[in-house]
C-alpha cells in the first residue's frame, strides 16, 4: 500500500512535494479514518468467515476420527447403523449416501427445468404488471419454512401421489426404477422426497436465474433478433448461453438446500436401512434426516459416529460445487464478461 | 438480391409518444443512403422501422407502410422474423454473441434458417468473413471467442454475421461510432464494396462519414424536445453538402446548430 508504483523512484515523489512545507501539510493530511476502519471491518468479516470454516471443519474431523476408529465395518459400504452396539459398533452410511444423492438428483431434474421456465417466463415473456408480483410470490415461496414443506408432504403429497406413483409404475415399471413392489402403501419413498425438495430449492433457483436473465444485455438479444429470431430462438441463442454460468450457480445453491434438507426429510421419509433401487418404495434416508432422527437417542460414539456422517455430506457438498465450479471456468472465455 | 424501399406516411410511437411523424421517402436499391440529424430526431427510431425492430420494444408501435419492393412490410400477414431475415441489421456497438466462436457468430442467422450443411457452413463463413474483410484477420483462429476480437473486428464480425444470410437490404445504426479511425476507414471502405450487392442505410453523426460513404442523404430534424421528428429533405449527398434546398439542413451541415 505504501510502495511506489514501479518505474517511479520513490525519492523524486517525495522531493516534489518538499518544495513547500506548509502545502505538503495540507495535501497529506491524515489517513482517511473512515477508509481505515471500513477496510479493517471488511478484512475482518472475511477472516471471520474463514475462521468459522476452518471451525466447523477441524470440529467434524476430530469427532468423526474418534468414531472412525471404533468402527468395526467398513463404513462407506455398510447399510447398517448402529454405531452404539458395545459389541460390534457399525455405522454404514451406504443407504444414507444413496438416499441423499439420488433424491437430491430427483430435485434437480425436476426444479431445474420448471426454475428457468419459471425465470424466463418473469424476465422476458410475462407483461411486467404480472412479473413483478409473479416475481414476489416465488421469492416469498422461499421463506416459507421447512418444517411447512415437510408438514405439507407429509399431509398432502404422500395421500395423494398414489395415483402418480402406480402410473409410473404402469407404464415405467419396467425400468426397475419405477418398480412399485408394494402397491397401495403410503409414498413415503425417495420419490416423493425427490419431489418436495424440488419444490423446495425451486424458489432460490428461479430467483437468482431470473436475475442473471435480466442482465443479458439487451444488444445480445436485438442482435439475435434482427438475425430473424423467434423469441423463443433469441432466448436460446443469446439469452441461455449467457445465463449459463448463473444457471449452473443458482442449481448449485439449490442442490446445496436439496442435499442438506433435514426436518421436511424426516417427517415425509420412512427412515430404514434398505438400499432399494426402486424408488417408488417407503425406505431408504439421508444424511441430515438421519442425524435429526438419531441425535436425541445416540449415544457418545453414536453421536461422533453422526459427526462422521456429517463430514461425509459435508464432502459430498464441496465436491459437487467444485465440479460446478470447473463446468463454469472450462468456458470462461465465452461468458461475455469480456465484451 | 438489392430491393427498393417505399416508405410512405409513417409514424412511431414509444406508448403514447409519438417519435416520428409522417415520413414518406424512396430508397434506392445498390446505393448508400445515409440519415443525419441532431440526437433524438428519430433517424435511429426510423431505421429500426425499416426491419421491424421497433417493435420489440414494449409498448413501441408503427402506423404508416413499408414497401419492399412491392410488398409492405407491415401488412397483416406479413411475419416480422421473416421480415428481419430479408432486412439485416448492424448496430452502434459491436454485438457479437459472447457465447458462441468467430465461427459460430458467423452462421448464428443461417442456423436458425435451418441450415445444417456443414459444407455450407464452411463455404459462408469463408465468403461472408471475406465480405467483411475480416478473413485474413481471423482465418487461423475461427474457433476463438468473437468477443475476443478488437472493436473494429467485432463489428466487421457483425457485418459478416448480417450478410451471412444474404439480406435484400442491410441497414447500419451509427456502426463506427464506437470504432476508432482506422476502424472506422475500414467499415467505410467495405460500405463501398457491399452497395455492389445490397441496398445499404446508414444512420451516422459523423457527417463527413455521411458525405464519404453515401449517394443519398436525409436529413432529419424535430421542432423541438418532446415533438416528434421527421424528415426535412432528402436528396443527392453532393446536392445536400453543396446546396441544400432546406435552410435548417444548410444550418446544421454548416455546424451553426445542432
Amino acid at each position: 500500500m505504501t510502495s511506489s508504483p514501479p518505474g517511479v523512484p520513490r525519492e523524486t515523489t517525495e522531493a516534489s512535494t518538499e518544495t513547500s512545507p506548509r502545502r505538503r501539510s495540507s495535501l497529506q493530511g491524515n489517513s482517511r479514518r473512515g477508509d481505515s476502519i471500513f477496510r479493517g471491518a471488511s478484512a475482518g468479516s472475511g477472516i471471520l468467515l474463514l475462521v468459522i470454516m476452518a471451525a466447523i471443519a477441524g470440529f467434524l474431523i476430530y469427532r468423526s476420527s474418534i468414531a472412525i476408529n471404533k468402527d468395526t465395518t467398513s463404513f462407506l459400504t455398510t447399510f447398517e447403523w448402529d454405531p452404539d452396539n458395545i459389541q460390534k459398533p457399525s455405522f454404514g452410511i451406504a443407504v444414507l449416501v444413496f438416499g441423499t444423492l439420488v433424491s437430491a438428483a430427483i430435485a434437480m431434474v425436476i426444479a431445474v427445468p420448471v426454475a428457468i421456465g419459471i425465470a424466463l417466463f418473469i424476465s422476458h415473456y410475462a407483461p411486467r404488471r404480472i412479473a413483478q408480483p409473479f416475481a414476489y410470490l416465488v421469492d416469498l415461496l422461499a421463506a416459507v419454512p421447512s418444517i411447512i414443506y415437510g408438514l405439507w408432504g407429509a399431509l398432502f403429497l404422500v395421500p395423494h401421489l398414489g395415483g402418480l406413483n402406480s402410473w409410473l409404475d404402469h407404464y415405467l415399471g419396467w425400468t426397475y426404477i419405477f418398480k412399485l413392489s408394494h402397491p397401495g402403501a403410503p409414498a413415503r419413498s425417495l420419490f416423493t422426497v425427490g419431489i418436495l425438495l424440488a419444490i423446495m430449492v425451486l424458489p432460490i433457483i428461479t430467483a437468482v436465474s431470473r436475475e442473471v436473465f435480466r442482465q443479458v444485455p439487451r444488444m445480445h438479444e436485438e442482435a439475435a433478433l434482427a438475425l430473424g429470431a423467434t423469441r423463443w430462438e433469441m432466448i436460446r441463442t443469446a439469452v441461455l448461453p449467457f445465463g449459463r454460468p448463473g444457471i449452473i450457480s443458482a442449481s448449485m445453491l439449490g442442490l446445496g438446500r436439496a442435499l442438506g434438507e433435514t426436518i421436511a426429510v424426516a417427517t415425509v421419509l420412512s427412515a430404514s436401512n434398505v438400499l432399494s433401487l426402486h424408488l417408488l418404495d417407503a425406505g431408504g434416508g439421508t444424511f441430515a434426516q438421519n442425524i435429526a432422527l438419531k441425535f436425541g437417542e445416540a449415544g457418545s460414539v453414536g453421536k461422533d459416529a453422526l459427526m462422521a456422517s456429517g463430514l461425509v455430506l459435508f464432502v459430498i457438498t464441496l465436491l459437487v460445487n467444485g465440479a460446478a465450479r470447473m463446468i463454469v471456468a472450462r468456458r470462461k472465455e465465452y461468458s461475455g464478461a469480456n465484451s | 438480391m438489392a430491393k427498393r424501399i417505399d416508405v410512405s406516411g409513417l409514424s412511431a410511437y414509444y406508448g403514447g409518444t409519438k417519435a416520428i411523424e409522417d415520413i414518406s421517402m424512396t430508397i434506392e436499391p445498390r446505393s448508400v443512403t445515409a440519415f443525419i440529424g441532431p440526437s433524438g430526431c428519430g433517424k435511429s427510431t426510423f431505421l429500426r422501422t425499416l426491419n421491424r425492430m421497433h417493435e420489440v420494444i414494449p409498448g413501441a408501435r408503427v402506423e404508416g407502410k413499408v414497401l419492399l419492393d412491392d410488398e409492405n412490410l407491415y401488412g397483416s400477414t406479413v411475419d416480422p422474423v421473416a421480415v428481419r431475415r430479408t432486412v439485416g441489421m448492424v448496430f452502434q456497438r459491436p454485438n457479437p454473441f459472447p457465447t458462441m466462436s468467430i465461427y459460430e457468430n458467423v452462421v448464428a442467422g443461417l442456423k436458425l434458417a435451418g441450415v445444417k450443411k456443414k459444407s455450407v457452413l464452411d463455404g459462408v463463413v469463408e465468403s461472408s468473413l471475406k465480405g467483411a474483410n475480416l478473413w485474413n484477420e481471423v482465418k487461423d483462429r475461427l474457433n476463438k471467442p468473437g468477443a475476443g476480437l478488437s472493436g473494429g473486428q467485432q463489428q466487421r464480425l457483425c457485418i459478416a454475421r448480417a450478410i451471412a444470410v444474404e439480406p435484400q437490404v442491410l441497414l447500419m445504426d451509427e456502426p463506427c461510432s464506437a470504432l476508432d479511425p482506422i476502424s472506422t476507414l475500414a467499415i467505410e471502405d467495405l460500405i463501398g464494396e457491399l452497395k455492389e450487392r445490397f441496398t445499404i442505410v446508414i444512420v451516422t453523426h459523423n457527417m463527413q462519414q455521411a458525405a464519404r460513404v453515401s449517394d443519398r442523404t436525409a436529413f432529419f430534424n424535430l421542432a423541438g424536445v418532446g415533438q416528434p421528428g421527421k424528415l426535412i429533405e432528402l436528396d443527392d449527398t453532393q446536392r445536400i453538402f453543396s446546396n441544400p434546398s432546406v435552410q435548417a439542413t444548410e444550418d446544421y451541415i454548416s455546424g451553426r446548430f445542432g
